[in-house]
């Protein structure tokens, strides 16, 4: 082991002869200047790599803002049938920011789940829980049907088969009682998620599943929407000559 | 004449009809050599050309040792094809990005040829590293001292793939668009980080507006630029380090066992 040639020096500069040393220094201005030099290089790329990192990640806290919006008549729902709406998720990116969601009225005598004011119209995702796939409906069955890997749901878009680990996500839907604003039209909100009791959950991705040991795996996301106001609901626009 | 033995002339005596002047092919030989020898005297790069290209390699190596260079090559192909089709591209969700894309295959010069180029160089470029993965492992080169270009590899095969998950949401067809929503729902599973790199990866909470723009800005500039720093320090490492015998070959003494090729 060679050893140490500062282990036996003093810590002090003017002690190991170092020239110009002053009373009491014991940082080496050689080591003094480097230090700075590295701070400052380290303030310089901070400076411009920490926003570049937040610019890059911010999107996971953003919030999404779901508005409001038409899907149809009350007398345009019935009971038995699903009736497909497309709807905008996304604003200002075309057929890409569109989603399909089914509809129907709600049916006490199979639509178990506590009812309150947005659930007046059963509304489901098409997206499929296994890994996001659109379902489509099949009437003669009664099921969704996943074309991608096979998922299969019941009537009430609970899983009757295949990979998916829970049942279809729905959309809070809001029918305004007589004389409130918006009377006489079905709004579709923000969607959320449903475990297998179809209990109202945040929202998330697909393929995360909210029963047994897996709900324990995946913390809710920062961007859930909240149920908007039902204050400003907004109105179809007014046919000009009607 | 000093430069005459240098450039292979025999020093016989030549023929009357050849004086020393030049014949202009030998002149122009003659202006390359000179624009080569100034740039050496000043940068001095021959020395570490010859120290990356004459090295010593082990007796018995074949063309399994080629992949390497192999999946390089496909890189450069990737790289060139790739900033050729970007001339032409537009990363626009509302219609851009498919419409640039026909724009490429039907009406651009060559522009069906250069996207296959990219295409099937892409698939290629996977096969060929698996296949140059599994020649260092079965002829176990990933052994001390090599441990670290297996890691660099592993790396670089990682990026290699996401390369090809990035690229896929290009052309943004519907087999690109539902592909990348099942591929992003797939890293949701990761527990516990799941739900935020399929936010990262979107950009958001659902597919949006800047997804394909992200995807685009991933996957011709961020991985692109680690991969060559990466490719880089591999190649060093294979150079500094030299190349691993075949492991049907007996130990012998190194006089016997090491041959000097010149690559």
């Amino acid at each position: 082991m060679p050893e140490d040639p500062h282990s036996k020096s003093s810590k002090y500069t003017a002690d190991r002869g170092m020239p110009g040393a002053f009373e009491g220094e014991t940082v080496t201005r050689r080591r003094f200047m480097s230090a700075v030099t590295h701070g400052a290089g380290g303030i310089a790329a901070a400076s411009f790599g920490l926003p570049a990192l937040g610019f890059a990640i911010g999107p996971v806290f953003k919030r999404t803002q779901w508005p409001w919006q038409i899907i149809g008549r009350p007398e345009d729902f019935v009971e038995t049938v699903y009736s497909t709406k497309i709807v905008t998720m996304v604003q200002g990116i075309g057929d890409a920011g569109k989603t399909v969601a089914y509809v129907r009225k709600r049916d006490p005598a199979i639509d178990t789940e506590p009812h309150d004011q947005y659930n007046n119209y059963i509304a489901l995702w098409n997206r499929c829980m296994h890994l996001g796939c659109p379902v489509r409906y099949v009437q003669a069955a009664e099921r969704f049907i996943c074309p991608c890997h096979g998922g299969i749901y019941n009537f009430r878009g609970q899983v009757a088969g295949g990979p998916p680990v829970r049942p279809l996500d729905r959309f809070y839907t809001y029918s305004p009682p007589p004389g409130e604003r918006g009377h006489g039209y079905v709004y579709l909100g923000p969607p959320y998620a449903v475990n297998s009791e179809l209990q109202r959950l945040s929202l998330r991705d697909p393929a995360q599943p909210l029963d047994g040991i897996g709900q324990y795996f995946y913390p809710p996301q920062f961007d859930t929407a909240k149920v908007p106001s039902l204050q400003h609901l907004p109105l179809p626009p007014t046919v000009p000559g009607t | 004449m000093a430069i005459i033995g240098s450039r292979g002339r025999t020093t016989a005596p030549l023929p009357p009809a050849q004086s020393d002047e030049l014949t202009r092919p030998e002149a122009a030989a003659e202006a390359g050599l000179t624009v080569v020898n100034w740039i050496d005297e000043r940068a001095q790069l021959s020395q570490g050309l010859r120290w990356m290209m004459f090295r010593k390699v082990p007796k018995g190596i074949n063309w399994a040792y080629t992949l390497g260079s192999a999946t390089m090559f496909a890189f450069l192909n990737q790289a060139v094809t790739g900033v050729f089709l970007a001339m032409y591209y537009r990363p626009s969700v509302t219609g851009g990005a498919y419409q640039s894309t026909r724009n490429i295959i039907d009406n651009v010069f060559l522009g069906q040829f250069v996207l296959s180029m990219h295409l099937y160089g892409a698939y290629l470029m996977i096969v060929l590293i698996f296949l140059h993965m599994a020649r260092v492992f079965f002829f176990g080169a990933y052994k001390y001292p090599r441990e670290l270009s297996w890691i660099i590899g592993v790396v670089l095969l990682i990026l290699t793939l996401a390369m090809g998950f990035t690229g896929y949401l290009l052309p943004f067809d519907q087999r690109s668009y539902w592909a990348t929503i099942v591929g992003v729902n797939i890293n949701g599973t990761a527990p516990f980080l799941g739900p935020y790199i399929s936010d990262f990866l979107r950009g958001g909470p659902e597919f949006g507006a800047t997804t394909l723009s992200r995807f685009y800005a991933i996957h011709m500039m961020l991985i692109p630029g680690l991969m060559a720093a990466l490719i880089g320090f591999h190649l060093y490492l294979v150079m500094k380090l030299g190349i691993s015998a075949p492991p049907w070959l007996k130990a012998q003494e190194p006089e016997v066992a090491i041959e000097k090729v010149e690559v």
